[in-house]
């Protein structure tokens, strides 16, 4: 049987007096790549946090890689890149290296420097995304599709055994969005790091995930990729509360 | 050119301090520039000018000797900085008010402490406009001071900084103590602010902390690069303002922000003219 990276046990978290998610159990494998969708507004930011460490429920319990969150102090395990990542400044003057580097910060710690083996880890994450050709060009000359990339170098340079990315194909053309996908299938098969994927492209991400979790306030859908595509419109229509179509690309 | 700087005590006392600000000014402006706080500077060399005149005015007034108005100028102007940090986190969603009101604060304190000194001497002028005579060596000792701790502490939290200042959010996941960091910086630029005063003035010297970075930021390639472009664009600065200073008899900082401007200008030009060839060998 595979250990679970996450398992949420009847979470409940409001902001004042406004439920965000009420009641929710998911549980994530080891192993899986997970698609994580639903309406704006649906709570899929706030189950990001509190698997973060970033807010505390107000009911039910989480944990991480078997143990309680509460005590869970491991989170160079957990790689995150968030929606905003690609929103930042494009004028800043830092290499693709010194980008990447800032992912290992707070694993290097406070009071020390990095070191030789840092550098090397640097230059193998910068690889691992196929970016290698641009490990001394400043990150604001790059493509969007590339930038993501260098995202997604930052939070696989501290070698975590779990990556959630929020929504991180906003503003990327259709293109390299594909190539994009290609590369998390990559980590997830071959580099065997689980996957939390926060994304409204449907029917790119029900292709390359292998399960899927339908989250409106609670979890509404928890399956295969393939049980989630049968679903009827219908009931994807009760779970977004609107109307929804998949669109699958052909390319 | 030089010989008189290394003949004189005054002069070697205002050479080694220009050096010393030369570097630290644009080290720290870098961090400044790219946290998008460059009115900071301003704000806080405000607050400074209240602390030097509460100095000056302490001195003609009461004759007190020990806190002369380059340590009360510190002393201030860390309290801005830190009044600043209250200021930005009860008005989160307006965090660029606090620089009028802190800058108004300092503005409204020096006529105050000006007017009780009994009105504008010599001496303020050269702490507003920079002077190369000012100089004693006990503002040299503890500008030595200041610069060693200003350079041990960008040494020690540089990656939490860099990191905090690319990415906050980031930063701030990844368990980094973001409000903390975020203090010490601020209360190193109120450091340095208080130790560039002595030669570029106080309407200048945010000019020392930003010029240097606009310029660098135009031809570097990497953050490490931006800040020594921007010391090698402040050291020639300052050692130009000086040299013209003493010789034109006139106060270093308007020399020294020209230095800079111009500096800028080249540098905008430089890049516009290389990127116009890479184009046509594109084509």
């Amino acid at each position: 049987m595979n250990k679970s990276i996450v398992q949420m046990k009847n979470i409940k978290y409001a902001y004042e007096d406004k439920m965000a998610l009420n009641n929710i159990n998911l549980t994530i494998p080891t192993g899986s790549f997970l698609g994580l969708v639903g309406p704006n507004g649906g709570g899929k930011t706030t189950l990001i946090k509190l698997i973060l460490g970033l807010i505390k429920p107000q009911q039910g319990q989480i944990s991480l890689f078997g143990q309680d969150i509460t005590e869970f102090n491991d989170w160079n395990k957990i790689g995150f890149v968030s929606q905003k990542a690609n929103s930042f400044n494009r004028g800043f003057p830092a290499t693709v290296k010194e980008v990447v580097s800032t992912g290992l910060t707070a694993q290097v710690g406070y009071f020390k420097f990095f070191n030789q083996g840092h550098r090397q880890k640097i230059i193998e994450a910068v690889d691992l995304v196929g970016m290698s050709d641009y490990l001394n060009q400043n990150i604001g000359d790059l493509s969007g599709g590339q930038q993501q990339r260098i995202f997604i170098a930052r939070a696989l340079v501290s070698d975590p055994k779990f990556l959630i990315l929020d929504e991180p194909t906003v503003g990327i053309d259709t293109e390299n969005v594909q190539k994009f996908y290609q590369l998390l299938h990559k980590l997830n098969s071959e580099q065997n790091i689980s996957l939390l994927l926060v994304s409204h492209d449907v029917g790119t991400m029900t292709k390359y995930a292998n399960g899927v979790a339908c989250l409106n306030k609670s979890i509404h859908f928890h399956g295969n990729t393939s049980d989630f595509t049968n679903l009827t419109e219908h009931q994807l229509s009760q779970f977004y509360g609107h109307d929804l179509n998949i669109v699958t690309h052909q390319h | 050119m030089l010989t008189h700087f290394f003949q004189y005590e005054f002069l070697q006392n205002t050479l080694y301090t220009g050096l010393l600000i030369g570097l630290i000014a644009p080290l720290l402006g870098s961090f400044v520039v790219v946290r998008r706080l460059s009115l900071i500077a301003d704000g806080l060399s405000h607050v400074a000018l209240a602390g030097i005149a509460f100095g000056l005015f302490l001195e003609k007034r009461y004759g007190v000797l020990f806190l002369t108005p380059f340590y009360s100028g510190t002393l201030f102007s860390v309290f801005g900085a830190i009044f600043i940090e209250r200021l930005r986190s009860i008005y989160h969603a307006y965090q660029e008010i606090a620089i009028p009101i802190i800058l108004s604060a300092g503005v409204g304190l020096s006529v105050i402490f000006i007017s009780l000194a009994d009105g504008f001497n010599n001496d303020l002028y050269n702490y507003l406009f920079g002077s190369v005579s000012a100089v004693s060596r006990n503002d040299l000792y503890g500008i030595i001071i200041i610069a060693t701790i200003v350079i041990v502490i960008l040494s020690i939290f540089y990656k939490e900084l860099f990191m905090l200042s690319f990415d906050e959010e980031h930063a701030k996941v990844s368990g980094i103590h973001a409000k903390r960091i975020h203090f010490l910086f601020i209360v190193l630029t109120a450091l340095v602010i208080s130790a560039s005063i002595r030669i570029v003035g106080v309407l200048l010297v945010s000019a020392l902390m930003t010029l240097p970075v606009a310029a660098s930021i135009r031809i570097a390639r990497g953050f490490k690069q931006t800040i020594l472009f921007s010391i090698m664009f402040g050291e020639l600065a300052i050692i130009i303002g000086l040299i013209s200073g003493y010789y034109l008899e006139i106060p270093p900082g308007g020399t020294i922000v020209m230095v800079l401007i111009t500096s800028l200008l080249l540098t905008i030009t430089l890049k516009r003219v290389w990127l116009n060839m890479k184009r046509k060998r594109a084509i």
